[in-house]
């Protein structure tokens, strides 16, 4: 069960609740980001649950509360193999809809599935491929 | 204390030199001037830039010298601007013993101005001493025809690098010190990034050095390991850079549109890569899986990071597998990296799959081969079968007379015989490296041995290779590191052989299932997966069948020994009832 945290900002993935992946563009109050990661992770495991067969979540959290101040919206996403990709993004950034969230975390899994195809890379271990770090480097250009 | 501010015009302030600082310029600056003079093959304009009284040290040594010195070429241009041979255009005797004494300055630590220059300093440091001139002109002979078609690429070059020097310039420091140990990489793929390295440092000279430089390159070898760290970097831009060239380049490598050397894979390299790709998987259009090949690379004791990302690069169509080609590029890219080379950004042309599909035929030797290889691959039966079914390369099989005949049933020694015959004789120590340098094929993937020898390495080189030929057949994890550690040496590129080229035309229809159909990916993705399917199926096939093999094998074993446990039990039987027998016939 892995994590990725893409934010206006981060990146963070990670492997049954422990980051496999940790990207922010704005590098200040990463750890906000994290905080909120973390939080988020019981809503997922919750809607798994909930969702039974179908895996695929996309829309995860609309984390207008929880920051009255700062909007961010918090999206998840699910694997087959139970990797959680989790992307944060500002509110401000309106411009993004469901599909351009949804087209970045198929991006996303594409990516992760090439890097899993790599004999060398250990599941569990933090992912340094830099073909993932340059398609989510790009990602969150587009986005930010 | 003397003042030596003569020649050229007033370029800077009098230049006060210590004894010690003055017979050592002096010495340099006729070494240079004189390098210059001697150089056989100069051009009408460097002799009669040389003329005027051998007051002028050629700009080929000189900037031979100046590299030497191990100085960023950032510091060396700066140099060359602050002595004055920018200025006038030539390296007179003021302006050489401007530069040795600002050479010495940047050495200390000091900033490159003309101020630093007044006090004292200790001499310049150079990398390179007389030797080095001795062993260039002694390589000469043989690098001769290699190189002709380089002073082209170097003009042509030089124009090109002023743009990527500035973005080069941080990292060609950091850089030199990997490639201390360098690379026995072929004068042929590092002279072109020296002169990189150095055009910065030519800039100022090379409109009105073009010539003498170019009737310097047959003199310039495979700069040391000094120099070898302006050409890492460069080395990532040849590809870019070297595109352009392209068309006006004509290597004795057919293979020309890319002339990114260090990138380029050689014959002898590709052979022992399919061998190597045969040795794990016995079928080379079939695919050798993610944990074979993982297995395999760790041996060459790369950290697990720059494993994962050559496979990065390699595996093209990240399927987890290695075709042939991908293999290839893998296995290079290794070979680079062991020998210092950094790793490039992307996969380089010369080493995606459709490159090297097309530049070399799909292997020949598997029709003979594998009758030799049957004893030790029982497994093969069926892939052999399918293989010849699939490929129209039996022919090739007559191009390549040399390596099936000296097949024998063992991998190291087919691929000694097949490589001692491939090589040029030219160097006597480089068969015999090369003899050497072929461990066992599960073993560390040795690099093709050096043919043409390096300069400042070569100590160290030598050493390792008497001691490889001796230690080849029993060569112990340890050793197999020395011949690991070599650098890469690209024997002297031969002609392309015409056989192959007869076969390229070929290429594409042979390719039906193979690795070329994953080459050309694009267009064809459905096709392409169906075929790959279907290697992968027939792969695990394959593998089940060997596995069956090896199971069936020890039970056949097993019942052996127990059938001989009851004949013996039998003959007891049989003498007992012998004992026996006079007491009832009584």
């Amino acid at each position: 069960m892995g994590w990725i945290l893409v934010t206006s900002a981060t990146v963070i993935l990670f492997l049954q609740n422990y980051p496999l992946y940790i990207r922010s563009v704005p590098t200040e109050n990463e750890l906000k980001f994290h905080y909120m990661v973390h939080t988020s992770l019981d809503v997922v495991d919750e809607k798994i649950s909930a969702m039974g067969k179908a895996l695929v979540d996309q829309r995860e959290l609309y984390l207008g509360l929880l920051y009255p101040t700062e909007d961010y919206k918090v999206y998840g996403y699910v694997t087959n193999s139970k990797v959680k990709f989790v992307m944060v993004v500002d509110s401000s950034n309106t411009a993004l809809r469901d599909n351009e969230i949804r087209s970045m975390f198929r991006k996303l899994h594409n990516s992760y599935t090439d890097v899993m195809c790599n004999p060398f890379y250990n599941p569990g271990d933090r992912i340094q491929s830099r073909a993932f770090d340059g398609m989510v480097t790009s990602m969150m250009i587009q986005v930010c | 204390m003397e003042a030596a501010a003569s020649g050229g015009c007033g370029s800077g302030p009098p230049l006060l030199l210590s004894e010690g600082e003055q017979q050592c310029y002096s010495e340099l600056f006729a070494r240079c001037a004189g390098a210059a003079g001697g150089g056989p093959g100069s051009g009408p304009p460097e002799a009669a830039r040389a003329a005027p009284g051998a007051s002028t040290a050629a700009s080929g040594p000189v900037a031979d010298l100046f590299r030497a010195s191990q100085l960023p070429a950032e510091t060396l241009h700066q140099i060359t601007e602050l002595c004055g041979a920018k200025r006038v255009g030539y390296f007179g005797p003021t302006q050489f013993y401007v530069a040795l004494k600002l050479i010495a300055a940047a050495q200390s630590g000091l900033p490159v101005r003309i101020e630093s220059i007044k006090c004292e300093l200790p001499l310049p440091r150079f990398m390179m001493s007389k030797t080095d001139a001795e062993i260039r002109f002694g390589n000469m002979a043989e690098l001769h025809g290699t190189k002709v078609q380089i002073p082209y690429l170097i003009t042509e070059k030089n124009t090109f690098k002023r743009m990527d020097d500035e973005d080069k310039q941080e990292t060609q420091s950091p850089t030199m010190s990997p490639l201390a140990s360098p690379p026995s990489s072929p004068p042929h793929y590092q002279r072109v990034p020296l002169s990189h390295g150095y055009s910065k440092l030519r800039k100022s000279t090379e409109q009105m050095h073009p010539a003498p430089y170019e009737a310097r390159q047959p003199l310039v070898q495979p700069e040391g390991p000094s120099l070898g760290g302006p050409g890492a970097k460069p080395l990532r831009h040849q590809a870019s850079l070297i595109r352009s060239f392209s068309v006006e380049r004509e290597l004795q490598d057919n293979n020309s549109s890319y002339p990114d050397e260090p990138w380029r894979i050689t014959e002898e390299q590709r052979e022992y890569y399919v061998n190597q790709f045969r040795s794990l998987q016995p079928d080379p259009s079939s695919f050798i899986s993610g944990s074979v090949a993982k297995n395999f690379f760790t041996k060459s004791k790369l950290s697990i990071p720059e494993l994962s990302y050559i496979w990065e690069l390699s595996d093209a169509d990240c399927d987890g597998a290695l075709s042939l080609p991908e293999f290839c590029a893998a296995f290079h890219l290794i070979v680079a990296r062991k020998n210092g080379y950094p790793l490039p950004e992307g996969l380089p042309p010369t080493l995606q799959p459709e490159y090297l599909q097309a530049a070399f035929p799909k292997p020949k030797w598997e029709c003979a081969l594998f009758d030799s290889y049957s004893e030790s691959v029982p497994a093969n039966q069926q892939p052999r079968d399918l293989n010849r079914m699939e490929k129209l390369s039996i022919k090739d099989m007559a191009d390549f007379p040399v390596p099936t005949q000296d097949v024998t049933g063992d991998d190291k020694q087919a691929l000694k015989s097949a490589t001692d015959e491939a090589l040029p004789k030219d160097m006597s120590e480089d068969s015999a490296s090369k003899s050497g340098l072929l461990p066992p094929p599960p073993a560390l993937p040795p690099r093709p041995c050096p043919s043409q020898s390096e300069q400042a390495s070569e100590a160290e080189l030598h050493p390792q290779l008497n001691r490889a030929p001796s230690q080849a057949a029993e060569s112990s994890p340890a050793k197999k590191d020395i011949p690991y550690s070599q650098p890469p040496s690209k024997p002297i590129r031969r002609k392309f052989r015409p056989e192959n080229q007869a076969t390229e035309s070929q290429e594409p229809t042979t390719a039906v299932g193979g690795p070329a159909s994953v080459a050309t990916v694009k267009p064809h993705p459905t096709v392409q997966k169906q075929s790959s399917k279907q290697k992968k199926a027939i792969q695990t096939a394959i593998r089940k069948n060997k596995e069956a093999n090896a199971v069936l094998a020890r039970l056949n074993s097993e019942l052996q020994q127990q059938l001989k446990e009851v004949h013996q039990e039998r003959i007891a039987l049989e003498n007992q009832l012998e004992q026996l027998r006079p007491v009832t016939v009584l």
